[in-house]
């Protein structure tokens, strides 16, 4: 667990700003210039607060009472960078062992496992300059792997890359939060990314934290989720692939019911993280007919919010929350009311690919 | 080769290359040092070191040769102490050795300076972050990247030091054999008559050294840049 308080003055900004991030990957998001660098560079001991403290775990990083404040070298913190800032005059394979070799010096299976997660094995013998932007980021994540830090701090690693680079890294990111076991710290302010990868988020705005707490909930709370960008509202769906159908769909086990997809490449038993836009849930009162729409599942009202002419509506469906987003007009033409059952209406590919995240369950 | 080169000739210009050397060799580490200092670090007293630094380019030589021989010299103020411990630069080929460093010192310190300033300091923090302590950020990172800036300055300053004449023949007189450079033994050789023509010579050698010191610094610079950029 790291926990971070932070008090500290530039000219025209101040940061004031306290959170603890749990296991798994915790998001920083705000805009750009809300400090969330800054934080992160406080965290990582680049920059020294004129007032706070840093724990992770039983370590005190910086305390500013106590007088610590541990330079960046002995903080055991692994930092990915916006630019992946790789050494130009080192090979790759002397890249990824550069912290190790001050961290743990003579053990060598840590290269290949690595290497093989991240597939940069080819690349081993090239310098950084020969790399594509994609290929430089995986290897700057697998050097501050390889420092065997006791947590990993990302400043927005993907905001460089162009979208299919993008695609490529994710699942290496899944696959680090999920069995690496390491805490994650990661600046974003793409509401796509927090989706796709967070298990908590810290909300950044004017060097506070106006709100923090797991993503599904952040993202479908009304007053929170307009804050991600009014047309990225969606609510976060945990299912689980059951099956493969013959006509190319794929059918996900949910606790709100079977849910059907275009074919989502994932083997039978796989846990899966879905975000659905809530600008792509349909409501009806009553269980529609001869609808071209595959998905159709039972849930009640919980709340409505106004958000500037239309109305966000929060469903129950199971254990899991559904966030819809209909126009004022036809939220009073349905009576909808708290408590009230209706059917929220998922058309099948209207969930993009790009949304779907592999997760840990 | 020695009827081409008299006998005190051939010994001016080797020793030229021995003091050029010596000079370049002791006073590198002492200017990388200064360099990063001067690049990296905010201190009192930075632009005084600065001015410092630069003194020997805008004094006449003459006068930090005469300012060496207050100082250096067997009754100068640091002198005198180095003397009881047998260290004597006055009138030796050592004292030709410093005077050629102090007046090279400006220019390897600027050469390696701007090197520095190249290299950016995101890739130091990030050494830092995976743990490498100061020092082995300097080995580590900063000093292969600024190889080519240290390298043309070392080049520079041998130039330069092998060119030395003002502060050298004030500071440590002209004696063949002990202190007689090869800008010296050109400067003698035009004093007497008929001396000319080995004066050419020494010309000819001169620029060919020169030449030849500024076309290997171009060179390995290339190369060592080519290496670190891994194209």
């Amino acid at each position: 667990m790291l926990k971070v308080a932070l008090r500290h003055a530039f000219p025209g900004f101040t940061l004031d700003a306290a959170f603890e991030a749990p296991a798994g990957l915790t998001a920083l998001f705000g805009q750009s210039g809300s400090g969330k660098t800054t934080i992160v560079n406080a965290v990582a001991g680049l920059l020294r607060p004129s007032s706070g403290r840093v724990t992770v775990g039983d370590t005190v990083l910086t305390d500013s009472d106590r007088g610590i404040f541990l330079p960046p070298h002995r903080r055991g913190i692994g930092y990915v960078f916006q630019e992946a800032r790789l050494f130009p005059h080192l090979t790759v394979r002397q890249n990824l062992l550069f912290g190790h070799w001050f961290t743990a010096p003579g053990r060598t299976s840590d290269l290949s496992r690595v290497v093989e997660m991240l597939g940069i094995g080819h690349l081993l013998a090239r310098r950084p300059a020969a790399l594509s932007g994609g290929e430089r980021q995986r290897v700057a994540l697998g050097r501050a792997i390889l420092s065997h830090p006791r947590l990993l701090l990302m400043d927005e690693p993907l905001a460089a890359l162009d979208q299919p680079r993008k695609e490529e890294i994710l699942p290496y990111l899944e696959r680090l939060r999920d069995h690496a076991g390491l805490p994650i710290l990661y600046v974003s302010h793409s509401t796509a990314e927090v989706a796709r990868l967070a298990t908590t988020v810290v909300l950044v705005d004017g060097g506070r934290v106006t709100a923090a707490g797991p993503v599904a909930d952040m993202l479908s709370d009304p007053a929170t989720a307009p804050l991600f960008g009014s047309s990225d509202i969606g609510a976060i769906l945990a299912a689980r692939v059951d099956a493969q159908e013959a006509d190319g769909l794929t059918r996900l086990a949910t606790s709100s019911g079977p849910l059907f997809l275009p074919r989502v490449a994932a083997p039978v038993g796989a846990p899966l993280r879905l975000r659905i836009l809530a600008q792509d849930v349909m409501i009806a009162t009553a269980a529609p007919q001869g609808i071209s729409a595959l998905n159709v599942i039972p849930a009640r009202v919980r709340d409505l919010t106004d958000s500037g002419g239309s109305v966000l509506v929060r469903l129950e469906a199971g254990d899991q929350v559904i966030l819809a987003r209909i126009t004022a007009r036809s939220a009073r033409a349905l009576h909808l009311a708290p408590g009230l059952a209706v059917h929220a209406v998922l058309k099948a590919v209207s969930v993009a690919p790009g949304t779907i995240g592999f997760s840990a369950g | 080769m020695t009827d081409w080169l008299t006998p005190e000739a051939w010994q001016a210009v080797r020793l030229s290359l021995k003091v050029s050397l010596w000079a370049v060799a002791v006073s590198l580490p002492a200017g990388i040092l200064v360099a990063y200092a001067l690049a990296r670090w905010r201190f009192p007293g930075h632009g005084l070191l600065n001015g410092l630094v630069h003194l020997p380019l805008v004094l006449p030589p003459v006068v930090t040769g005469y300012l060496l021989l207050l100082t250096f010299g067997r009754r100068g103020t640091v002198g005198q102490w180095l003397d009881q411990i047998g260290i004597v630069f006055a009138f030796r080929w050592t004292g030709a050795a410093l005077a050629a460093a102090i007046m090279a010192f400006p220019l390897m310190v600027r050469a390696i300076r701007l090197a520095i300033e190249a290299v950016d300091p995101k890739l130091e923090q990030a050494a830092s972050t995976l743990g490498a302590p100061r020092p082995w950020v300097f080995l580590t990172v900063t000093l292969p990247l600024i190889l080519p800036g240290i390298l043309a300055g070392a080049i520079l300053a041998f130039a330069k030091a092998i060119g030395e004449f003002g502060a050298t023949i004030t500071f440590v007189s002209n004696i063949p054999g002990q202190t007689q450079t090869l800008p010296s033994a050109i400067y003698a050789f035009l004093q007497v008559p008929g001396g000319e023509a080995a004066a050419a010579r020494l010309v000819v050698i001169a620029v060919v050294i020169a030449m030849a010191g500024l076309f290997l610094s171009e060179w390995l610079s290339r190369l060592i840049a080519r290496r670190i950029r891994g194209t």
